[in-house]
């Protein structure tokens, strides 16, 4: 069967939400949107949105390939995906509230406690301590699939360092360059306040001594880091400090920056540094990318760091599985979005239909992330699936299996005209004072026909995404 | 109020982009000494190197001088921290550091610069294409400037910026100068016989100046007023009067702006009253080289008084 396109339905004819953009198409000349596509990659070249690639020397910076052909959610598509999105990250952070202090959700017995006792995304320096506002996770990427009309799943939820929404930000920013008379034929929810509202959220949960305007920073671990261009975007669009540890240092129980006119002290840090290279003096000792003593500023209440230290547990893949059960239990109702039905390989009788069935399955690393270490069952040869059932086999903890979704499509400009490719949707949340969403998100797509890896580390691309203002 | 480390990448951004342009006016020069006859190709070539300011690295690695070798090693070697190729690199990097702080316009012009001149360094530059080349970088690096005034604040950022350019043109007018001091000297050849000229030329051609001194002072070049030229000139934007009159004019914006002095506002304002109140007759009676290779030192050291009044050291 083939799996869902978003834009034109089995029979050949056009979904509504794609309509008017496909009457647009029809009329366009093909010479004139290769031009274009040949426009929007020198934009993104000229800008420097790049990104780098872990272990390839040659490309230290490459782009993301962008498809100019953009993605549209109908208004009340949206609806229910945000509505979705909403209770569950309400659910992740009384969750994380509550593993970190009375563990009810271990106690009733719906958890196993040893998911935790082993895991090095449970921070013990987290127990018992209560962030700014209560909110542990200040920003979520939560990833989102689709299979059917009305069929959406959490494909993962990442609460500890989203990357990406620059891209959706330059997507769309590129795409007004390109397009403009399409903006004005379409009404399309903007996304260009997503800066303006990220500084609005980080300032709320200022900590309770901050008196005035907080100062806010932007912690990145500086120039060679995959996701530089985003940090440095990020800081520049909200006004703030792009800073790096080489320019803190703790001075009089604050955390303080050096600047041209002396030290001066930051309320709120976004960091895009990893809980372990945060403090040396709290977690790896060979980390230059930190703060040394941040996190006793931290525990006596003196900044506010988002995402908090010890958010990672809520996104760990072991406890993927468990999401339903959590939702529930922090929110009192069923999960209005599904999460993709998951064998835990620790578990013996599943370990062996895993194994019995790979070529049917995608198995993951527990800790990975990226594409990286995975096995795509349907996409790979005999031999990978044989190299993989032995690394399987050896540490049947390290992995979980789901079934091969058949992840819907849109269509994206190649040589030979539009042709339909796989895609996912990571919409961009803030947690706060209250919850902001920020209408659509990143659209990755696997630019390989018939490839379901959207990673941009694995040749994956990105699309700009339309929430229709219907 | 900057971070210590942007000031610092601002700085040496901008000190990174005056230097490759010195470079390709320094090779610029070179090729058309070594074109005259009467010269010694290999010791122009030489002092070339010495006023890039590179010579032991170079010695280090060849030990002949001549064009191909020498505009090489100035362009794209990486091996060389002063080569076209490594300062735009670095710039660059500088740039990617202190992006927050650049308006699209002049982060865009640098990461241009850096992808042509990747591409145009990429192979060996055949010496007849030298001039196509060099022509390219001043016009790179020219865009880069008019990028970052035309939209620019001009604030903090701007001034950090004009201080680490005038530092670095300082110390590259100054260097010229030194290296090639006794050309100019009268007791030598007061009166310019053919090779002088060449050379005096050559000095003036390394910072761009060989026709604008005909509009200041006479068609025929004379030692001395070449040496006013590049030293006192308020108004040749190469001359150390000019560069120290911009740097004095920027500390005291950032003085302004911060409420507070430091020693390089003293210092920089006390080197700049001796090249006002000086005359070139004087200079050459107290010894140019002398003056130069103080005013070298005072330029070096003025430059780590400023790092250290804004906490970027």
């Amino acid at each position: 069967m083939n799996p869902f396109d978003e834009m034109i339905k089995t029979g050949g004819e056009v979904r509504p939400p794609y309509e008017q953009l496909k009457c647009w198409l029809d009329t366009q000349n093909p010479e004139r949107l290769a031009q274009k596509s040949l426009d929007a990659e020198n934009v993104f070249r000229k800008t420097g949105i790049t990104f780098a690639v872990y272990g390839d020397e040659e490309a230290a910076e490459r782009l993301i390939p962008f498809d100019i052909i953009p993605r549209i959610i109908t208004g009340n598509e949206w609806r229910r995906l945000s509505q979705g999105i909403e209770q569950r990250v309400m659910a992740l952070n009384a969750f994380l509230d509550d593993i970190y202090h009375r563990q009810e959700i271990i106690r009733a017995g719906r958890i196993p406690r040893e998911l935790f006792t082993h895991n090095d995304a449970y921070l013990p320096e987290m127990v018992g301590f209560r962030p700014p506002g209560n909110v542990y996770t200040h920003i979520i990427g939560v990833d989102i699939v689709r299979t059917e009309e009305n069929q959406f799943y959490v494909l993962e939820d990442n609460a500890r360092t989203p990357s990406g929404v620059s891209y959706m930000l330059e997507n769309r920013e590129t795409m007004m360059q390109l397009f403009p008379e399409l903006f004005q034929q379409i009404k399309v929810r903007p996304v260009e306040t997503y800066p303006k509202l990220l500084r609005q959220s980080l300032a709320a949960v200022a900590p309770p001594g901050c008196k005035g305007t907080p100062t806010i920073a932007v912690l990145t671990p500086g120039i060679y880091n995959s996701a530089y261009f985003e940090h440095a975007f990020l800081a520049d669009q909200m006004g703030v400090e792009l800073v790096e540890g080489s320019d803190l240092k703790i001075e009089n129980g604050k955390v303080v920056m050096r600047t041209t006119e002396g030290n001066r002290a930051i309320d709120v840090l976004y960091r895009r540094v990893d809980d372990s290279f945060l403090d040396p003096l709290t977690f790896r000792r060979d980390s230059a990318l930190g703060v040394a003593g941040i996190m006793d500023v931290y525990r006596s209440g003196n900044i506010t760091i988002a995402n908090a230290p010890g958010t990672g547990i809520a996104d760990d893949k072991a406890l993927y599985s468990y999401m339903p059960e959590i939702v529930e239990f922090y929110t009192g109702r069923k999960a209005i979005l599904e999460n993709v039905p998951t064998h835990r390989c620790s578990e013996p009788d599943t370990l062996k239909y895993v194994l019995d069935n790979l070529s049917d399955l995608v198995v993951k690393e527990v800790h990975g992330s990226g594409g990286y270490g995975m096995l795509v069952g349907p996409a790979a040869s005999k031999k990978e699936c044989e190299a993989f059932a032995l690394k399987l086999k050896a540490n049947p903890k390290n992995y979980i299996a789901q079934p091969t979704l058949a992840l819907s499509t849109t269509p994206i400009m190649t040589e030979k005209g539009l042709a339909p490719r796989h895609v996912d949707l990571r919409p961009f949340v803030l947690v706060s004072d209250r919850i902001r969403i920020t209408p659509g998100g990143l659209t990755r797509v696997a630019l390989k026909e018939g490839s379901l890896v959207v990673n941009s580390s694995q040749g994956g691309g990105t699309k700009d995404t339309w929430v229709l203002d219907d | 109020m900057l971070l210590g480390r942007t000031a610092n990448g601002l700085y040496w951004m901008f000190r990174y982009i005056e230097r490759a342009e010195n470079m390709a006016r320094l090779i610029d020069a070179g090729l058309r000494m070594a074109l005259t006859k009467t010269s010694d190709a290999p010791e122009e070539w030489s002092s070339v190197l010495m006023s890039a300011g590179v010579k032991i690295g170079y010695d280090s690695k060849y030990k002949e001088y001549n064009a191909s070798l020498v505009s090489d090693f100035l362009l794209r070697d990486l091996s060389n921290p002063s080569s076209v190729m490594a300062c735009v690199e670095t710039a660059r990097s500088n740039a990617r550091m202190v992006r927050t702080a650049l308006t699209r316009e002049a982060w865009e012009s640098v990461n241009e610069t850096w992808m042509v001149l990747k591409s145009t360094l990429a192979s060996i530059i055949p010496e007849t294409d030298l001039p196509r080349v060099l022509d390219q970088i001043k016009r790179e690096t020219a865009i880069i400037r008019g990028a970052f005034h035309g939209t620019m604040l001009r604030n903090e950022i701007f001034n950090f910026a004009r201080i680490g350019t005038f530092i670095e043109r300082a110390d590259n007018t100054a260097r010229i100068l030194d290296v090639k001091y006794y050309v100019l000297l009268p007791s030598i050849s007061y009166v310019g016989t053919t090779l002088d000229n060449f050379q005096w030329e050559s000095i003036l051609r390394s910072v761009s100046a060989h026709r604008s001194y005909r509009w200041v002072y006479d068609v025929e070049y004379n030692p001395v007023n070449i040496a006013d030229y590049l030293i006192l000139n308020s108004r040749m934007p190469r001359s150390l009067n000019f560069c120290y009159s911009n740097i004095v004019d920027n500390l005291k914006y950032l003085a302004l702006d911060y409420g507070k002095r430091h020693e390089c506002h003293d210092m920089s304002e006390s080197i700049m009253t001796r090249l006002e109140n000086n005359e070139i007759r004087t200079i050459f009676d107290n010894g140019l080289h002398e003056f130069l290779s103080d005013l070298i030192y005072q330029t070096n050291s003025l430059s780590s008084k400023i790092a250290h009044a804004y906490n970027f050291d």
